[in-house]
């Protein structure tokens, strides 16, 4: 596979980040124990590690963002590194500036690593492959095909929660058809060993090869979530509307919202999940979203560790295997 | 080559030295921080024999080496456990070998980046030669000369054994 060869060096380990698919399931334990290492620096008093100390990472992001841009930075800088943020719609994508340019560039200020967020599918891979052999690129989101550091925090805090991959049953609610959330997050799952993953939408937002991925489809909320031990619920983007996918929003939420009600059909200690920002009453009531089986802030603080983690691993590969490109 | 090494004396040596040493600096409540995963272990059996009321600290000081660009991750260890504050607290960080004293400049800045502790008192079941860094242990179990090819390393946790290896 394409992917395998761009993120992955010659002994097997990451030298990019750009998606959970074909990853083994001994690499995805890597980071999520890595990361399970970097979830008490936030207790100390310092809440920085030396790691890496002189190491400059450049926030590259094309599409706005503020949570994953804000946790990728705050996960930098407790790692020692330096930080530069470039939001690209006020840069010089509008004085014409092709894209190799803006990264011959940014490579000649001594960069290490770029976080990339883009609109267009196959936009952090497309870098990846054009960049210097000693920058490594971790992609943070690419329109609708993968957001894989989003996938491997929810990896975490459900492990967190539910210890054993192989006993789940999970469920993801929503817009499957446009989200790189939910397809970085099948992907995962199905490495990690879930037997069993239910995609619950609308037709018209279920992809058409959805078995494929290995999933189960329902179309209906009620069926879906019964015995479910995990309930991801996806952002519904209001966008859609306007392109006829979906009627309106009170519909949407009378048949896909999860509703106190609806959640009682699930495992008793369900986790419910969301990678926000949430539409409060919308595709979640509010009593569910700040319920007691709630996770949504976990959520938040692991993804510092787990890009803590990705960051470390990808920066911290011994130089003497480093491949020549 | 190798060798065992039973380390029940020199544990009980430790414990000896560690009772004078808060004595004479008139420390009553130190608190105690092992290093993994060897240093947890020796500090288990000391922990136990000075009857600490607090419960034992490790560091696991991965993310403070100074040879992380050279060497990588190494995620397989516990990460550090301080269930304490250490402001002005007194602290007796225990580690298996001390060698280069790398392993304790960096346990020593995980721990200030904690707080600032009222005093360190370093603990090392076994001291060899080899030293890069100015840094002695205050409380030794045994002194090795060892050649260069030579490396000691502690196996446990039960039973805990020093092993001697290379030198042929």
């Amino acid at each position: 596979m394409k992917n395998q060869h761009v993120q992955l060096d010659k002994e097997g380990r990451l030298r990019h980040f750009i998606t959970t698919e074909g990853l083994s399931r001994n690499l995805l334990t890597e980071i999520l124990d890595t990361a399970e290492n970097f979830s008490t620096v936030g207790n100390q008093q310092v809440k920085k590690v030396p790691l890496l100390r002189g190491k400059t990472i450049i926030n590259l992001f094309f599409e706005p963002s503020t949570r994953t841009r804000t946790t990728f930075e705050l996960a930098a800088s407790r790692l020692s590194a330096d930080v530069l943020n470039i939001d690209v719609n006020t840069s010089s994508a509008s004085k014409g500036e092709t894209l190799l340019d803006m990264l011959r560039n940014l490579e000649a200020m001594h960069s290490d690593m770029f976080v990339v967020r883009h609109n267009q599918s196959g936009a952090a891979q497309f870098i990846a492959e054009h960049v210097a052999p000693h920058i490594s690129v971790i992609n943070a989101g690419d329109g609708s095909h993968a957001h894989p550091t989003q996938a491997m925090l929810d990896m975490f805090t459900i492990r967190k929660h539910k210890p054993d991959f192989s006993a789940l049953r999970v469920a993801i609610v929503g817009d499957i058809m446009h989200s790189r959330v939910a397809r970085s997050e099948i992907h995962a799952l199905n490495i990690l060993g879930v037997p069993e993953i239910r995609a619950i939408g609308p037709q018209t937002l279920i992809p058409p090869d959805a078995e494929h991925l290995g999933v189960h489809v329902h179309h209906s909320l009620e069926s879906g979530l019964k015995d479910v031990d995990v309930i991801l619920m996806l952002r519904l983007q209001r966008e859609r509307m306007r392109g006829a996918l979906l009627p309106s929003e009170s519909e949407y939420f009378a048949r896909f919202g999860l509703t106190v009600e609806k959640l009682a059909l699930a495992q008793t200690d369900a986790i419910v999940m969301h990678p926000g920002p949430i539409n409060r009453g919308v595709e979640i009531e509010s009593a569910v979203a700040d319920g007691p089986q709630s996770v949504i802030l976990e959520q938040v603080s692991n993804g510092i560790a787990v890009r803590m983690a990705v960051m470390s691993m990808v920066l911290g590969r011994s130089p003497q295997s480093e491949e020549s490109r | 080559m190798s060798s065992h090494q039973d380390i029940t004396p020199l544990l009980e040596q430790m414990v000896r030295n560690l009772q004078s040493l808060l004595k004479e600096r008139n420390i009553t409540d130190p608190l105690m921080v092992g290093i993994h995963t060897g240093g947890v272990w020796v500090a288990e059996v000391l922990h136990k024999a000075l009857s600490i009321s607090e419960p034992l600290g490790s560091l696991n000081i991965t993310f403070y080496r100074d040879d992380f660009t050279r060497i990588g991750m190494h995620p397989q260890v516990q990460p550090s456990m301080l269930p304490f504050a250490i402001e002005d607290r007194h602290i007796i960080l225990v580690d298996d070998v001390l060698h280069t004293g790398r392993t304790i400049r960096a346990a020593l800045n995980e721990i200030f980046d904690y707080g600032r502790p009222a005093s360190v008192i370093l603990a090392a079941l076994i001291e060899r030669n080899g030293k890069e860094l100015p840094i002695c242990a205050d409380v030794v179990g045994e002194v090795l000369n060892l050649s260069q090819d030579q490396h000691v390393k502690l196996s446990g946790p039960e039973p805990l054994t020093a092993i001697i290896q290379g030198g042929a």
